[in-house]
């Protein structure tokens, strides 16, 4: 964090002596290739990827409390499936579809950050 | 009491009150590289020019124990001064007193203070270095960081607002300098946060440290909540003195009027700076230190949104904002906060009579599902928002390609930009040539015998149809076909014809940016 960025563009690129030793990245708009910097939190930047509800993500950190299914259980669309621990709140946490249980990947007393895989369905 | 006697006695608890904290509070600011509040006054202010009010101001606190607890000024300094001669109203919370922590009284010093910078129309500077509310005065803590805000919100576009974070500014109290103009951070010094490590710690079990969550390079960088980053508090307030001299004292006033300087046309030669080749990287900053006055540019965000220039020049010694895509990151292109930038800095200068020059070089917006998601149509909106609603002179200069929808939003006719130039290398189409002829010849390149070669020759046949100034100037699109060295006179010529323009816009009581 506390390093000068890569892309400060202090120095004046336009200097041919320079120009030669800059290497510069490649973005493409609308086919046209474009030789530029890349800003860190463009390259940072979170690739979008298909959500598979069969794969049950937290939505918030916490502690998880209590696992009310077991793997092999059939189960329905709001079914309890446990209990997680959040902001000093006891939050129940519901089925969002029809399914059967593959895998439970947290156990009980486990603290799990955001978007951590809890349980997945076959 | 004789009169002498009096006198002595002021003297005397004078000095008790320029004590601030006392000499081991004092010690532990210098310990953490911190001058104290005192001295950064001092430092910022033209010699001798300061002069501070209510230093005898107690808090009336009387929970907690706070009754017999003395809190010298109750933890602020307010007072009035100049900065090269311009008066300014300034607060700045005393980090010994109490960890500079915000009470009703503290409060009531510094909304005085911003109450007499709106009545004396002239600018307004707080330094920030508090622990935040006073929690032992609790809501009346809450009160206080309420009316400066509203004060805040109500002085905006009248007078110009700077906030200095020279400390930790935590919490609520973030929102006085987010509402302010501009934000001055100093590395290592400056922390500002909603919630702090600990927080974030126990409710998320996130571990971060203070620097990381809301240092100076964080918010110089990232978040775009800081416009100028220095290394040293001296530097920051170096920056402070030269941004004051670029802005008007209120927004019925014009900023200070220079003496006029040729560029240094010897450094800066726009015809070498432009590659002719659109996809070619060049530093815009360049054109315009070829356009300014003595060849100066004081830039404002410059580690943030970098594809996206903005800042303050001089054109025949008068100031002037631009706005200028840089090729040189992201291809210059308009995104997120490139666009929160600019409109915000649009609107500044508008509010404050500072004509725009807009240097425009951009392929468009930036492709990508997590720019779509957020929201890059409503933050997109902005830019257009600000430059249609400008009444202050608008001007456009076309230095390469301005494709699609960036080229309506970067200040185009169609926006009621007063003037605007295109250099001879303008291109000015609906998108870059292999993307256009990919679509409008898809049939002929698909059915070819070579695709590629004929791709390649319907790209070239496009290129020579539309990569052109000349299909907008020949609408009227474009006012002006220049030469690059004709720029400068150009400028000079349309902001000087354009000094008593009029723009009247139908009434209402406000619009409603896409904020």
């Amino acid at each position: 964090m506390a390093t000068k960025p890569k892309t400060s563009t202090k120095a004046s690129v336009s200097k041919k002596e320079e120009e030669s030793k800059v290497r510069f990245n490649t973005l493409v708009v609308n086919d046209d290739k474009y030789r530029t910097f890349l800003t860190e939190k463009y390259k940072n930047r979170k690739k979008w990827e298909k959500p598979d509800l069969k794969k049950i993500l937290s939505q918030i950190s916490g502690t998880v409390i209590k696992v009310y299914v077991e793997e092999g259980q059939k189960v329905k669309e709001g079914d309890l499936m446990m209990v997680l621990e959040a902001m000093k709140m006891k939050n129940k946490i519901y089925f969002p579809i029809d399914g059967t249980v593959k895998k439970i990947h947290v156990s009980e007393n486990e603290k799990i950050p955001r978007e951590h895989l809890m349980i997945e369905l076959k | 009491m004789s009169l002498k006697r009096k006198i002595l006695e002021l003297q005397k608890k004078r000095e008790k009150v320029l004590q601030g904290g006392g000499e081991k509070a004092i010690e532990k600011q210098v310990a953490m590289g911190k001058m104290t509040a005192r001295e950064r006054i001092i430092t910022l202010l033209d010699e001798n020019s300061f002069h501070e009010y209510d230093m005898f101001v107690e808090h009336e606190a009387r929970d907690f124990g706070m009754a017999t607890k003395v809190l010298h000024g109750d933890g602020v300094i307010i007072g009035t001064g100049t900065i090269y001669g311009a008066p300014i109203c300034i607060y700045a919370q005393d980090f010994t007193v109490a960890g500079g922590s915000l009470g009703l009284m503290h409060a009531r010093k510094i909304t005085k203070i911003m109450d007499h910078a709106m009545k004396l129309r002239v600018p307004l500077i707080g330094i920030n270095d508090s622990g935040g509310a006073r929690i032992q005065e609790g809501v009346n803590s809450l009160a206080g960081y309420g009316e400066i805000f509203y004060r805040n919100t109500i002085a905006s576009g009248v007078i110009p607002q700077i906030s200095v974070i020279l400390g930790p500014c935590a919490g609520g109290a973030v929102y006085s300098p987010a509402l302010t103009d501009f934000v001055f951070v100093v590395d290592k010094i400056s922390k500002m946060f909603i919630t702090g490590p600990e927080v974030i710690k126990t409710v998320l079990g996130e571990e971060i440290s203070m620097e990381d969550l809301g240092g100076a390079r964080v918010h110089s960088e990232i978040t775009g909540n800081a416009h100028f980053y220095a290394e040293s508090e001296i530097e920051c307030f170096d920056q402070v003195k030269k941004l004051i001299t670029y802005i008007p004292w209120n927004n019925s006033k014009k900023a200070y009027s220079f003496e006029a300087k040729e560029p240094k046309i010897d450094q800066y030669k726009i015809d070498e700076i432009i590659p002719g080749n659109p996809k070619d990287p060049y530093d815009v900053r360049d054109v315009v230190r070829a356009v300014t006055d003595d060849s100066d540019f004081f830039e404002i965000q410059e580690l943030w949104a970098a594809n996206i220039v903005i800042g303050f020049g001089r054109m025949n010694g008068q100031t002037v904002g631009f706005v200028c895509n840089q090729p040189l990151v992201l291809a210059g292109v308009l995104d997120i906060d490139s666009s929160d930038k600019a409109a915000r800095f649009i609107r500044y200068c508008d509010a404050f009579n500072i004509p725009i020059i807009t240097l425009v070089d951009l392929p468009g917006y930036l492709p990508g599902a997590d720019q779509e998601h957020a929201g890059v149509i409503r933050h997109g909106a902005k830019i257009l928002y600000a430059y249609s609603e400008a009444s202050v002179p608008k001007i456009t200069v076309i230095l390469r390609k301005a494709y699609g929808g960036g080229y309506i939003a970067m200040n185009s006719r169609h926006l009621n930009a007063d003037f605007v130039f295109a250099l001879p290398g303008a291109e000015i189409a609906v998108m870059g040539p292999e993307g256009a002829a990919n679509i409008i010849f898809r049939k002929e390149i698909m059915s070819a015998e070579d695709p590629e070669k004929m791709r390649k020759q319907k790209v070239k046949e496009y290129k020579e149809k539309f990569a052109n100034p000349y299909v907008a100037a020949a609408k009227g699109y474009v006012d002006s076909v220049i030469e690059p060295e004709e720029t400068r006179k150009l400028l000079l010529h349309a902001i000087e014809v354009s000094k008593n323009k009029v723009d009247t816009k139908p009434d209402k009581k406000h619009g409603i940016p896409p904020f």
